[in-house]
């Protein structure tokens, strides 16, 4: 058995990563779980935060995704993000910013589509606050 | 016969024409590059997301209470085309054809007794389609302002629209309809069924032994998360590919406009020139004549 996982993190519009690595850490929909070579076979449905990646002895690289589905098998961990960015670019302005705009669209939802949009948007820019510094 | 000016002044105008084909034609190179990275880009994605599907599908027990993007509402009586095409012309017959066999569809539809309902997304084939079958264009999306990029979230807009129209049981079946980029001088009208969502046989990944996955929160959560997404890719997929297949269409018909051009200058300028000799020969002859009758 390989060592190492081969993580690929896809969005919809480009391949993020492709490599491998000694352990991921998703953030699943009912609790994180670390993937590490020889995982049991899982596909999850993964809550907006922070994947952690771990190669060799550096830090680990950590990446904020918004929410998405993840697939792993004893040798690989396929993440679909919806959208993703790394915690380090993250600007906390920025963000800001874009939580007073989600959170103003959440009062003025009319639908029950709309407000149910508003809602996750305002969840994911939380969650997004919570680890951009 | 043409007078010397007014010869002239078809010279002037087909080169100004000549000089914003060859423009147009240089911009959309440009693009149609950007343009084919974009569809390579997202093709990952949707790969896996298949392979997923699959796997999660695999894993589900086949009971009634399926989602209904994946079983169908059981019924096959109206159908919704979602019509991709461009907002702008100078491209050729790109969007005629595409026009030409959406509009086969719809007949063919039409003599089975179905109901049709169209989704036109750009305004070209808004404006085509609007001619003969008004009536049953349910609605259109405007992609103008996706020129420049096209997003994730502009796909999941057109596809939170068609699931709308869908759980409110406007109809039955949906398919897209839109051109494949194959090369510069080939873009094919391409038809592909959106809803219900046909999840490709044998796609699933092989594991080791008679494993299966286990699913967190439970296969029918997660297949839920996935069809809405897996319709937006799909969507996505289309506009992309209708996107480098634009560019193309319009970077080869601006190349041969510009080289028409390039042919009627060659022409006017030889009868210009011959209009030219023709009127210094008169001059002469009246000269001569003129002295010789001294």
């Amino acid at each position: 058995m390989a060592d190492t996982v081969k993580f690929d993190l896809v969005s919809p519009e480009r391949l993020l990563r492709s490599e491998d690595v000694d352990m991921v850490v998703i953030p699943g929909s009912e609790g994180d779980f670390g993937v590490l070579p020889g995982h049991a076979p899982i596909i999850s449905t993964i809550r907006p935060g922070v994947i952690e990646v771990h190669k060799g002895t550096a830090t680990p690289e950590r990446i904020f995704i918004s929410g998405g589905i993840c697939e792993v098998s004893a040798d690989r961990c396929t993440v679909l993000a919806d959208d993703a960015v790394e915690v380090a670019s993250l600007d906390r302005a920025g963000v800001e910013k874009r939580l007073k705009d989600a959170e103003e669209d959440l009062v003025d939802a009319k639908t029950d589509l709309d407000q149910h949009k508003a809602s996750t948007a305002v969840a994911v820019l939380r969650e997004m606050m919570q680890v951009a510094r | 016969m043409a007078t010397l000016k007014d010869l002239r002044k078809r010279i002037d105008s087909v080169k100004s024409t000549r000089k914003i084909t060859s423009a147009t034609k240089m911009v959309a190179a440009s693009k149609l590059r950007r343009a084919q990275e974009w569809v390579e880009a997202a093709r990952p994605f949707a790969t896996n997301m298949a392979r997923v599907m699959a796997s999660v599908a695999a894993g589900m027990p086949r009971t009634d209470d399926m989602p209904k993007l994946l079983s169908g509402s059981g019924k096959d009586q109206t159908v919704l085309l979602v019509v991709v095409t461009s907002d702008r012309g100078l491209c050729g017959a790109l969007n005629s054809n595409l026009v030409r066999a959406a509009r086969r569809r719809i007949n063919a539809l039409l003599a089975e007794g179905k109901t049709v309902k169209i989704l036109c997304v750009g305004k070209k084939g808004r404006d085509a389609l609007r001619r003969d079958h008004n009536q049953r264009v349910v609605g259109q999306v405007d992609t103008s302002g996706l020129r420049n990029k096209i997003t994730y979230a502009d796909a999941q807009r057109i596809a939170d629209q068609i699931t709308e129209m869908f759980d409110k049981g406007e109809f039955d079946r949906a398919v897209i309809f839109f051109n494949t980029f194959r090369s510069v001088i080939s873009q094919v009208p391409t038809e592909k069924q959106l809803i219900p969502v046909a999840i490709p046989e044998g796609g699933a990944t092989k594991l080791e032994g008679d494993a299966s996955y286990e699913a967190e929160p439970d296969e029918g959560e997660i297949l839920m998360e996935l069809l809405p997404r897996n319709l937006a890719v799909q969507v996505l997929n289309a506009l992309l590919e209708n996107n480098a297949s634009f560019q193309g269409a319009q970077m080869s018909a601006m190349d041969s406009a510009t080289r028409n051009a390039g042919d009627m200058i060659a022409r006017l300028t030889l009868s210009y020139n011959r209009a030219r000799q023709a009127n210094i020969t008169k001059e002469l002859i009246e000269i001569i004549s003129g002295a010789e009758a001294l």
